[in-house]
C-alpha cells in the first residue's frame, strides 16, 4: 500500500485518486464542531489563528481522555458533514486535507476541486485500533473545549482511503 | 422489605460503564462475524475486519471501543418491594461520572444545550420503570451521537399503510447513508405516543439482535441491505445487522413511528441487584 508523509504538497495530492488506500505519517491536527466555529470566526474577524492552516491536515476527531501509560485514548473519526458549512472557508485559507467519515456536500466537493485539497476517510467506529497509529499527542489550542480542543498528533502509517480527490471525484454517489 | 444501599448502585454502574465501553456485546460480535463471513465485496470485508480487530484490541487494552463514549442512557427496572436507602438518581449519576473518569472515557456532555460550555461526564438520561419483585435491574446504553443524529420520528395517520411505514424506515436509513457508522442496528418503536415510540425504538436496541426476526423485521432488513450502502458506507450487502421492532397500543387518531439508528458499535451492559 502507498505510504505518504506530511506535508502533502500539490504533487503528492495530484497523484492520489478517489478510492485509493494510503498510509499517512506525519503531523495532523484534530478539529471538530466548536473548533471549526471558532476558527472560522477568527478568520472572519481577521484574528490570528492558533495554528497554521496552510498545507495542514485536519482530522475530525475528539479523543477520549488519555488513559495512564498510553499516548492517546480511543480516537476515531466523527461525522464530517457537520463541518461542511465551515470547510470552504478553511480550504480558502490553505487547508490541504481533511480526515473524517461519511459524505460531504456539493459545496465542499467544489471547494476541494477549486483549492486542490483532499478528503480522506478512515475506519469509522474503530477508535481503539486507530490509537495504535498515534505516536505523540498534545493540545495546542482551545483547551477549554475539552475533547473538542485542537490536538496536534504525530501519526505513523495512519490508514486512510481517498474519498474525494483533488479533481473532485468522490467514492460516494 | 428488602433494602439496598445506594452506594452499591454507584459501584454497579461503574462496572457497567467499563463493560459497556470496553467489551462489545456478544450478540453484536456474533452478527459482525457472520456478516464478515458472508460478504464477498473486498472492501466491505476489510471494513468488517477492522471493526472486529478494533473490538478485540479495545477489550485487550481496556480502551473505549469508540471515542464517542456516548450520552449514557440508563434503563432502570425497580422492583416495587425494594427499598433503596439513599438517593437512587444521585447514585446512578455518581456511578456514571466516576466510571467515565476512572476509565478515561470522553467528556461528551454539554451542561447546557444552547450555551454548550466545557463538556463533562454526566448527567445520564434515565428511564425508570416500576416492576414487581424486590430487585433492581440496571442497563447502560452509551449512545453515540453520530447515529443518534440520524434518528427520526414520524406521526403517521391511523389509515396509513404498512407499505408507507416501511418506506419511512428505509428512508431514515438511506438518509443516514455512510455517515453514522454502518452496518447499523435499527431500533423501531411503533405505537404509543411520540415520546413512547421513541423510547421503544431505543429499547429495541437492547434486545438480542441474533434472535429470530419477525416477518416485518426480516423483510425490512432484506430491503435495507439492498441499498448497497455497506460497511462504513463503502459498498457491500451489510448495511444493517438487524432491525428490531417494539409495538404498543396507540390512539385511534394516530400511528407514531420512531426509528433509532445505532452504529455498528452497539454497546450496552446490564446487571440485576
Amino acid at each position: 500500500m502507498k505510504k505518504i508523509n506530511t506535508p502533502l504538497d500539490l504533487n503528492k495530492i495530484k497523484s492520489l485518486k478517489a478510492g485509493q488506500e494510503v498510509f499517512l505519517s506525519g503531523t495532523i491536527y484534530t478539529a471538530r464542531d466548536q473548533a471549526h466555529k471558532q476558527l472560522v470566526q477568527a478568520i472572519k474577524t481577521g484574528k490570528r489563528l492558533p495554528l497554521e492552516l496552510k498545507e495542514a491536515i485536519i482530522y475530525y476527531c475528539g479523543p477520549t481522555q488519555t488513559p495512564k501509560g498510553k499516548v492517546i485514548g480511543s480516537c476515531g473519526p466523527t461525522t464530517s458533514s457537520r463541518m461542511d458549512e465551515f470547510t470552504p472557508i478553511v480550504l480558502g485559507k490553505g487547508l490541504r486535507g481533511m480526515i473524517g467519515k461519511g459524505g460531504r456536500s456539493g459545496q465542499v466537493k467544489n471547494a476541494i476541486k477549486k483549492h486542490k485539497g483532499i478528503y480522506f476517510v478512515t475506519y469509522a467506529g474503530c477508535g481503539a485500533l486507530l490509537s495504535k497509529h498515534v505516536k505523540k499527542n498534545k493540545v495546542i489550542a482551545y483547551p477549554d473545549l475539552g475533547p473538542e480542543a485542537i490536538y496536534e498528533l504525530e501519526v505513523k502509517d495512519f490508514p486512510l482511503i481517498v474519498a474525494i480527490d483533488a479533481s473532485g471525484r468522490s467514492i460516494y454517489a | 422489605m428488602r433494602e439496598l444501599k445506594a452506594a452499591k448502585i454507584t459501584q454497579a454502574v461503574m462496572e457497567l460503564v467499563k463493560r459497556a465501553n470496553f467489551s462489545l456485546r456478544r450478540d453484536v460480535l456474533f452478527a459482525l462475524r457472520k456478516a464478515y463471513a458472508g460478504e464477498k465485496n473486498r472492501r466491505a470485508k476489510t471494513m468488517l475486519k477492522a471493526i472486529l480487530d478494533n473490538a478485540a484490541y479495545a477489550k485487550e487494552e481496556n480502551l473505549a471501543i469508540c471515542q464517542d463514549t456516548g450520552m449514557p442512557v440508563v434503563f432502570v427496572q425497580l422492583g416495587q418491594d425494594l427499598k433503596i436507602s439513599g438517593n437512587l438518581k444521585g447514585a446512578i449519576n455518581s456511578g456514571i461520572a466516576a466510571g467515565y473518569k476512572k476509565y478515561s472515557l470522553r467528556n461528551s456532555i454539554c451542561s447546557d444545550p444552547l450555551s454548550r460550555g466545557k463538556p463533562g461526564l454526566s448527567p445520564c438520561i434515565l428511564h425508570m420503570d416500576i416492576v414487581s419483585g424486590d430487585k433492581i435491574k440496571l442497563i447502560l446504553l452509551p449512545k453515540g451521537f453520530g447515529c443518534e443524529n440520524k434518528s427520526q420520528l414520524k406521526m403517521f395517520k391511523p389509515t396509513s399503510s404498512l407499505k408507507e411505514i416501511k418506506q419511512f424506515i428505509i428512508e431514515v436509513v438511506k438518509n443516514a447513508g455512510p455517515d453514522a457508522c454502518p452496518p447499523y442496528i435499527i431500533g423501531v418503536g411503533i405505537g404509543g405516543t411520540a415520546d413512547y415510540a421513541s423510547l421503544m425504538a431505543k429499547q429495541a436496541l437492547l434486545t438480542n439482535i441474533t434472535k429470530k426476526n419477525s416477518k416485518l423485521e426480516a423483510d425490512l432488513l432484506k430491503q435495507i441491505n439492498k441499498t448497497g450502502i455497506g460497511p462504513m458506507g463503502l459498498g457491500g450487502k451489510t448495511t444493517a445487522l438487524a432491525v428490531k421492532i417494539q409495538k404498543y397500543p396507540t390512539h385511534i387518531t394516530g400511528l407514531p413511528v420512531s426509528v433509532n439508528i445505532s452504529c455498528h458499535a452497539l454497546r450496552s451492559a446490564g446487571i440485576v441487584l
